[in-house]
């Protein structure tokens, strides 16, 4: 442990160390000094005309302020010119404004740097959820609001940014996610630090209000946590790496606490799990593009907690292939895209055998999901989404089920969705229990939300 | 029997690996001559070569027929991103929905917001519809610093020019000299170009139109155009039966006989309306790159105007 202390001490350290030492502008090429001396003397003049041009404006700025507060001048309204970080020469030749104007106001730059000030932008997404029908096995609440997820994002310094997302559900609070991005390391790398969904497979990485479905599939239930999934608090670094010609591969390497939902759990300091994900990307045509991953994950469990055998020797492993393939054309990007993923999951999963609890035994499950969204047009999705898993601790007992959805966009801030969702349920290795459901979802965006990377 | 790989060393062999991952593989991108410009949109590219000529490679993130609005930040893109020594944005939050995590998974020092390499153009352009008082999204998608779509103005166009001019002369001294003679000559071809575009526009000046989006302020108040609505009902919201009904009335009483929309628009709604009001549906090009034959930022007013003048004299 205090090894692994250590190096990641080193590596952090180093790298802002370096990122704030480093240039930020690329180095020049050697000339002759004559040449150079030209050229100092050509930018030292182009900067004396740039600041008369500056002080020129700056005057006609204040003669204008004076003549706004005079009397029979009064204020019109919003004439406003930039001031908040001009450059040298930017205002040569200096703009006119335009006359006032009742119905168009205008500005010369610098709006920006203005509005928001510091405040972070600050978002909240209301998750409403609603299920009728049968499900004898996880039954769901009639109607609930399932989260309230408020997002804080912030550029922090010029070496790093923050994102924070807290999750409100009906009775309690959970940080989904809070993490600082070092984005100023050397060698490419991007790390994050804090709290985080893991990048294990797709789906774990997706916040509830970006997924499309109104659930999760059956194999995230079962084998890689629910709706918490690997989402834990650790170092997550990531870097593109040499790839052939047209492709994008990136690796991710993740150290993390070791608590996970019911995935992981660690019960000393030194139970840390660790998720390594490598995806690989090209784009077939100018529409089309190809997405695919595979992921490792490993970590302590709960099973030997209270047995006689020592619980550091029970671990779950998990491996994950993903593949997703996206048509969106750039001419009809809002109106027509067409989606098609599959995710398959195997967990090894150490434990005490149900049948002799002094026996110790491995549990492998395997679970996949295939799903397809098509947009339609500006305001409809159509979707469906077949799966089948086994369960993490019984490999004998395998659900499957397949769903369909209807999304309408009233806008990009709020969407209305149905499901139909049918389940075959096992509940024993040789029973199952059949659940026909519709669930309905009203979703809804407050403020700015940032992007979700791709 | 159980497997006894001890935590302690677990997760030594995993840092391990972390290290060496980060240490051995090598660095992306390698030093070049010419500066690396990335820019969102092809306008500003195009304004970006004209400066840079041989001395910059650039190439734009968003395709000229594509909505800048709903771009894919694909990964493609953050391989060109993480090599960039320059980032030119159109900023006014157009590309808030896909920029910030490109720039951020970019890993790369340079452009990141605030940094040298992070330019904003429209810190050097004239803005319109600035929002007043209270700013909801009952407006639809408003842009609350402004109307992101100013590069249509060529005033705009020179300014952002001298912008990007200054820049790169403050990235490469020894190159100072030639960026100058290149803004110089662009200039001059521009004021060129503008009396040409204001002598072909002139008959048409304060003629009534509507835009499908509000993409066309800084243009339509360049060219003396006056825009009198708009087929969607708020920017970013789709066309409702209402609203239509409502302007294709309002079209029928002010004369409008022009129907603008972007490429990347439906036109069914646009049809509609133009069927019912006698107006014509003329598809312009917001964008360099939009049309093949669009090669540059001069081609894109030579062919929307070309186009407005003969609607126009069609319509009349």
């Amino acid at each position: 442990m205090k090894r692994f202390a250590v190096l990641s001490a080193l590596l952090l350290f180093s790298s802002m160390a370096y990122a704030q030492d480093a240039p930020s502008v690329p180095a020049k090429p050697d000339v002759s000094p004559a040449k150079a001396e030209d050229a100092r003397m050509n930018a030292l003049e182009e900067q004396i005309r740039a600041l008369a041009g500056e002080v020129a404006l700056l005057r006609g700025e204040l003669k204008e302020l004076r003549e706004t507060k005079s009397p029979e001048h009064p204020a019109g309204p919003q004439v406003l010119l930039a001031s908040s970080h001009p450059e040298p020469g930017m205002l040569a030749p200096a703009p006119v404004p335009a006359a006032p104007q009742t119905t168009q106001t205008q500005t010369f730059g610098g709006a920006s740097g203005n509005a928001k000030l510091l405040n972070p932008d600050i978002s909240l997404i209301g998750d409403f959820i609603g299920t009728a029908g049968h499900n004898a096995v996880s039954p769901s609440r009639s109607l609930e609001l399932h989260e309230s997820e408020v997002g804080l994002q912030a550029i922090i310094d010029p070496y790093a940014r923050a994102d924070a997302f807290i999750s409100f559900g009906e009775t309690g609070v959970n940080v989904e996610e809070g993490y600082i991005t070092f984005t100023s390391l050397p060698g490419g790398l991007l790390l994050k630090v804090g709290k985080k969904r893991a990048d294990f497979g797709k789906v774990n990485t997706i916040h509830n209000h970006a997924l499309p479905f109104i659930d999760r599939p059956l194999v995230t239930n079962n084998l890689v946590g629910g709706e918490d999934g690997i989402d834990d608090a650790g170092f997550f670094l990531s870097r593109f790496l040499p790839a052939p010609k047209n492709w994008f591969l990136e690796g991710s390497a993740e150290v993390l606490r070791g608590d996970s939902a019911d995935v992981f759990q660690a019960n000393r300091r030194q139970d840390v799990s660790v998720v390594g994900h490598l995806r690989a990307y090209r784009d077939l045509t100018e529409s089309t593009n190809l997405d695919l991953g595979l992921s490792y994950a490993r970590g302590h469990n709960n099973a030997g907690i209270g047995s006689a055998l020592d619980p550091a020797n029970f671990l779950t492993n998990l491996y994950s292939g993903d593949l997703t393939l996206r048509w969106r054309p750039l001419r009809r990007a809002i109106y027509n895209s067409f989606l098609f993923r599959t995710e398959l999951v195997w967990s090894a999963r150490d434990q005490l055998s149900a049948a002799l609890p002094t026996r110790f035994e491995t549990q492998h499950a395997f679970g996949m999901y295939s799903s397809a969204e098509y947009r339609v047009n500006r305001r409809w999705t159509v979707g469906g989404r077949f799966d089948r898993s086994g369960h993490a601790t019984d490999a004998r007992l395998t659900d499957s089920g397949f769903s369909g959805i209807l999304t309408y966009w009233p806008s990009e801030f709020s969407q209305i969705r149905g499901q139909y969702r049918f389940g075959h349920l096992a509940t024993s290795p040789t029973d199952f229990s059949n659940a026909n459901e519709f669930l309905f979802q009203f979703l809804f965006v407050m403020g700015a939300h940032g992007a979700h990377p791709f | 029997m159980p497997r006894r790989l001890t935590s302690t060393r677990f997760t030594a062999i995993a840092s391990s690996l972390a290290l060496v991952f980060a240490m051995l593989c090598p660095v992306v991108g390698t030093a070049d001559s010419k500066i690396r410009i990335m820019t969102a949109t092809t306008d500003l590219a195009s304004l970006a070569q004209e400066i840079g000529g041989d001395k910059v490679d650039v190439e734009s993130v968003a395709r000229g027929y594509q909505d800048p609005h709903f771009v894919d930040p694909k990964p493609s893109f953050l391989l060109k991103l993480s090599k960039a020594d320059l980032l030119i944005v159109v900023g006014l939050e157009l590309e808030i929905g896909w920029l910030p995590p490109l720039i951020t998974q970019s890993s790369n020092p340079r452009i990141q917001v605030g940094a040298p390499g992070y330019f904003d153009a429209s810190r050097f352009a004239k803005i319109l519809e600035l929002p007043t008082g209270q700013v909801t999204r009952a407006e639809g998608d408003v842009h609350p610093l402004g109307n992101p779509h100013y590069w249509l103005d060529p005033d705009n166009g020179l300014r952002i020019a001298k912008g990007i001019q200054n820049k790169l002369s403050e990235m490469r001294s020894n190159d100072a000299a030639y960026f100058a003679q290149r803004y110089d000559a662009f200039e001059q071809r521009l004021k060129q170009s503008e009396q040409q575009w204001q002598s072909q526009m002139k008959p048409y000046a304060g003629r009534k139109v509507v835009t499908y989006h509000r993409s066309w302020p800084n243009f339509a108040e360049h060219f003396g155009l006056n825009v009198v609505g708009y087929v969607e009902p708020r920017p970013g919201i789709p066309p409702s039966p209402q609203h239509t009904v409502e302007l294709i009335g309002q079209m029928k009483r002010d004369g409008v006989k022009i129907i603008m929309v972007e490429p990347y628009f439906d036109l069914k709604t646009p049809n509609s309306i133009a069927r019912d009001t006698g107006a014509q549906v003329v598809v312009l090009m917001p964008s360099v790159g939009g049309e093949k034959e669009i090669t540059d930022y001069f081609k894109l007013f030579d062919y929307d105007i070309a186009k407005l003048k003969k609607a126009f004299d069609e319509t009349h």
